[in-house]
């Protein structure tokens, strides 16, 4: 049977028709493409009135297939496949012609705009009599989600899917969950206390039904796809049987190797070798540092043993694997802070007094290593004046060129704190101020009544070469004051160094093992940065928090409480929807040269050793074609994409070479020589 | 059916005829050995000027449609190569385009990348071996005492069969196997043939039939056969060694690589694949291993010197280009034989 094909060209306002001749490009289809019965131009394709243009000619004038030329596909193939299934045809009947983004928008000509819009036609209409009908495929979704990473927005999302009664795998790297806020000492910009709005949260993740916390762990492979994940996780040896422990901290009181605590502290502090990094931690149960602990060193000691009344320490405990089936991941792994000694000009781990921000969080916390008493790296000197020096390692084109978001505000905080706690000046060396969230500017404004100095201007060096008297003993900041155009040096006791935001060492590695991608810096790809930030191209793998960029405390938990929402969306489905548009390998075309083992981002392709070919897992298939044009062998095929649809579509639009000026006589026969 | 009872003895009638090629099909057919003998059983040879006398004008005078089978190798150089192949395409039953060079263009089709007058230019005057002190060129025309001499017209641009006329079946190899002929003419024999249009083998690809170990592929260097003694158990693609062996037709049971000497991808592409050199170099160009544009380009600058030479040694007049582009000669275009777009598959 003859295919019918509707053709139907969108003005899209005057966008479109003010360029193209929208009327005259419908005729020409109408008169001159094989198989067009149809051939409309309407204002608004995507209104309900242009949808139902499209499913009333289904109906009226039998239409086996549809071209709508319009705007992009990525805009509205969605709406027009939607009519089309409203009139009864397989969506899959249909093809867009971007006739908006690829001709009006960028042809000025109205002749060659016109031209280029009926070619582009003549391409989706002759690629659309090849399409087949395909029919989505639907799985089930597990109810349990598992997150990773506990930090704010972990817990924040944890919290929001167990509030709603769904069972949740909490799962953190460290021994405590809390991440980075819990090192902090307040927030801005309200200053109230980060423990005190933290802590409640992560007692609320301990005693949930519905969270099942596995600290000290990690994810070591993740297989399956949306709705049903497979995750193969190591729980790391804590040689302390969580079961007896009861928390009651008698062998951290009693373990007499001390060392210098680098990860909570910061390096500002000490640890025990059997620990809890914070008091509040959660989990309760302590943990062994074996490359500090006394026993695994030299084999004798075993205090904490000795002393525990419960006999809940198992110097014997091994890495433990576990495996769990979940039906959506929300990854919320978060940053880390920029390494400051990259920088040498700024003095960081040479010149004694210039401190990182993360150290300076842990000494203004109360609970830090010097009680909240802000003094200079001796541990007793009350800094008299002190410099804050922004965008270390952020807007800067030989580290990271964005912005951090948040060391602005947690500068002021800073200044904040020393002119409360001291009676110290303090100096912002600054590039520009941004403080574009709710209440910012307003503290912004504070800082500056409450007599913070602002000087603009990107800090050249730190040095302690004095080149005057008044500049002895003291660290210099050296910069230009772009607001005076002089270069300066201010003297100063302590300095504190805003380093980035960065991803995580290993952020590429996690992104590989769940099937996400990473942008150039290394964070983590939302599916729309507009419309979908905590969504990935990966369906039933989200992300949360600073591992999809820099964002402060409220935009992190406003990310996790989203993620949780498209979790229970999902769950409450209770099915998915697989697109159809997938890849799929012909076995017997297949010879098993494995090209395309390598090639899937999204790890669906398996080598089946035993029949000597290679198997596309259709769920995890995202329909991206690398494999397709990689098969050297032609054995594999993208559905809605294959050769024969490509081919039509190119000679479509090269329909005006081969129908006119492109056309040969045929070829007089030669004559015997 | 009908006809082949009518001749008188009974037998169906079988044409060979070559055009632009090198020979090495016909001596191919005879590969097949004592079994030559069932076909003689089977046919009678009308037309094969390599090893037998014949003249044109006796296959002017069978009817159309009254040669069974027509074997035809070389791809079409000539006038008098496309008048043969149009004259056998009315006269025979079954063509088929026998041989890389019918299938594909092969090595003569190379010559694509040049146009008639630089390759008359090379081959009349450029040779070192050329001693031509006049400069004579072969024209079609010659006037001597005795009258007008003709020779063929050399086209601009080499034509595989099918380009000229429809041909019916395709016999990939350079040359086919014997085993692979053989199996031809059984199925023609037998009438089982596949759908017309059809290449006439195997439906996947040689690393099918190699016996060499295969892992993910990761290629930080590609190495000229000169270059290293390869291991003989691992893929050779592995090794660095662009072998085609992933892209080509099975068939010929993998015999290069069997020798540690990578496949060069004679008997085309596989079932339903239209580019032979587009498919290698996707497939080549998705598992170099690294992700900086400039040392890929060092990696393929040093590893590929030939990379038309290397991925359509055997396309290139068949592939969708067809051919390197004419300087000054029109609009470039190259005329599309409307009737002879039987494709394969």
């Amino acid at each position: 049977m003859a295919e019918r094909v509707g053709v139907y060209v969108c003005h899209c306002g005057s966008n479109i028709a003010g360029v193209v001749d929208v009327e005259a490009v419908a005729r020409w289809a109408e008169a001159n493409l094989e198989g067009v019965v149809v051939a409309r131009d309407y204002k608004f394709m995507c209104s309900s009135l242009g949808q139902e243009l499209v499913k009333e000619d289904i109906e009226k004038e039998g239409l086996t297939r549809v071209v709508v030329a319009a705007c992009s596909p990525h805009l509205h193939e969605k709406t027009f496949r939607r009519a089309c299934a409203a009139g009864g045809l397989n969506p899959y009947y249909f093809q867009m012609a971007s006739i908006r983004e690829q001709v009006s928008w960028v042809t000025e000509d109205r002749a060659q705009a016109t031209q280029k819009a009926k070619m582009l036609i003549a391409g989706a209409v002759q690629r659309v009599l090849h399409h087949q009908a395909l029919e989505p495929s639907q799985v089930p979704v597990n109810e349990h989600t598992m997150i990773v990473g506990a930090g704010i927005a972990g817990i924040q999302a944890a919290l929001e899917l167990a509030d709603a009664g769904h069972p949740v795998y909490l799962v953190e790297r460290e021994p405590s969950i809390g991440g980075h806020m819990a090192q902090f000492d307040k927030t801005f910009p309200t200053l109230d206390c980060a423990a005190c709005i933290l802590t409640p949260k992560m007692s609320d993740v301990d005693a949930h039904d519905n969270i099942k916390l596995l600290s000290y762990s990690e994810v070591e492979e993740v297989s399956g796809f949306i709705g049903n994940f497979h995750v193969r996780l190591r729980k790391k040896a804590r040689y302390v049987d969580e079961d007896t422990c009861t928390g009651c901290g008698i062998c951290i009181e009693k373990c007499p190797k001390k060392v210098v605590d680098e990860v909570f502290e910061a390096g500002l502090g000490y640890r025990k070798a059997i620990y809890r990094p914070f008091p509040q931690a959660v989990p309760k149960y302590p943990v062994i540092d074996t490359e500090s602990c006394i026993y695994f060193e030299r084999g004798t000691c075993k205090a904490c043993e000795k002393f525990c009344p419960t006999g809940a320490i198992d110097f014997e405990q091994q890495d433990s694997m576990m495996e769990l089936d979940v039906g959506n991941i929300v990854l919320a792994t978060g940053f880390r802070l920029f390494d400051c000694t990259r920088i040498p000009q700024y003095g960081y781990g040479r010149l004694a007094n210039v401190f990182t921000s993360l150290e300076f969080e842990r000494m203004g916390n109360a609970a830090g290593p010097t009680g909240g008493r802000i003094v200079l790296r001796d541990g007793v000197t009350e800094p008299k004046s002190v410099a804050i020096v922004h965008c270390v390692g952020s807007r800067d084109s030989r580290h990271h060129p964005y912005c951090s978001a948040v060391c602005c505000m947690a500068a002021l905080k800073f200044g904040h704190l020393v002119l409360e706690r001291t009676q110290a000046e303090v100096y912002s060396f600054y590039i520009d101020i941004r403080t574009p969230q709710k209440g910012y500017e307003e503290f912004y404004d504070r800082l500056q009544e409450e007599g913070m100095h602002f000087v603009r201007g990107r800090v050249a060096e730190i040095t302690d070469a004095a080149r005057s008297p008044g500049e002895e003993g003291k660290l210099i900041v050296q910069v230009e004051d772009t607001l005076i155009g002089r270069q300066r040096r201010v003297p100063v006791d302590m300095v504190i160094l805003m380093g980035a935001m960065e991803p995580r060492l290993d952020a590429k590695e996690v992104a590989v093992r769940f099937g996400i991608s990473c942008s150039m810096d290394g964070w983590f790809i939302e599916r729309h940065p507009k419309l979908d930030p905590v969504a990935t191209m990966t369906d039933g793998v989200f992300i949360a928090g600073t591992c999809q960029g820099p964002k402060d405390i409220p935009g992190s938990v406003a990310q996790g409480a989203a993620a949780a929402a498209r979790v229970q969306g999902m769950i409450s489905r209770g099915t998915v929807l697989i697109e159809p548009v997938v890849a799929s390998i012909d076995e017997s075309k297949c010879s098993g040269c494995r090209i395309c083992n390598d090639l899937c981002p999204f790890n669906a392709i398996d080598y089946l050793e035993q029949e000597g070919v290679s198997r596309i897992q259709t769920a995890l298939c995202k329909g991206c074609g690398t494999c397709v044009a990689a098969c050297p062998s032609g054995a594999i095929t993208g559905a809605h994409f294959n050769d024969e649809q490509i081919m039509a579509e190119i000679e479509g639009l090269l329909y005006d070479v081969l129908h006119t000026n492109g056309a040969q006589a045929p070829a007089e026969e030669p004559a015997p020589a | 059916m009908s006809e082949r009872e009518a001749s008188p003895s009974g037998k169906g009638k079988l044409a060979l005829y070559w055009a632009a090629s090198c020979g090495g099909c016909e001596i191919a057919v005879l590969g097949i050995d004592d079994k030559i003998l069932q076909v003689a059983e089977a046919f009678d040879i009308i037309f094969w000027p390599c090893v037998m006398d014949g003249k044109v004008r006796d296959v002017e005078k069978v009817p159309d449609k009254g040669i069974d089978l027509c074997l035809f190798n070389g791809g079409i150089r000539t006038s008098e190569q496309e008048y043969m192949a149009r004259l056998l395409r009315r006269k025979s039953k079954v063509l088929v385009a026998f041989g890389s060079c019918a299938h594909e263009g092969c090595i003569p089709g190379l010559a694509n990348l040049s146009s008639k007058e630089e390759i008359f230019q090379t081959a009349y005057h450029d040779t070192p071996s050329t001693d031509n002190p006049q400069g004579v060129e072969p024209q079609p025309e010659t006037k001597v005492p005795e009258g007008t001499l003709h020779l063929p017209v050399f086209y601009d641009t080499l034509k595989t069969l099918d380009q000229t006329v429809p041909v019916d079946y395709y016999l990939p190899g350079c040359p086919p196997e014997p085993e692979r002929i053989w199996d031809a003419l059984t199925a023609i024999l037998q009438g089982e043939l596949p759908p017309p249009g059809s290449v006439i083998g195997a439906t996947t690809t040689v690393c099918e039939e190699c016996q060499r170990t295969r892992h993910e592929k990761k290629i930080k260097e590609f190495k000229r056969t000169w270059q290293i003694i390869p291991d003989p158990d691992t893929c050779l693609l592995e090794q660095g060694l662009i072998c085609a062996g992933i892209a080509t037709r099975a068939g010929c049971g993998a015999l290069c690589p069997q020798v540690n000497s990578p496949c060069i991808g004679c008997y085309g592409p596989n079932e339903g694949v239209q580019d032979f050199g587009a498919c290698m170099m996707s497939a080549i160009a998705s598992v170099i291993d690294s992700d900086d544009p400039e040392e890929i380009e060092r990696i393929i600058e040093q590893g590929i010197p030939d990379p038309v030479g290397t991925f359509y040694r055997f396309s290139l007049a068949h592939s969708l280009l067809r051919r390197g582009r004419l300087k000054g000669s029109g609009n470039g275009r190259v005329p599309v034989v409307a009737d002879a777009a039987v494709e394969e598959g």
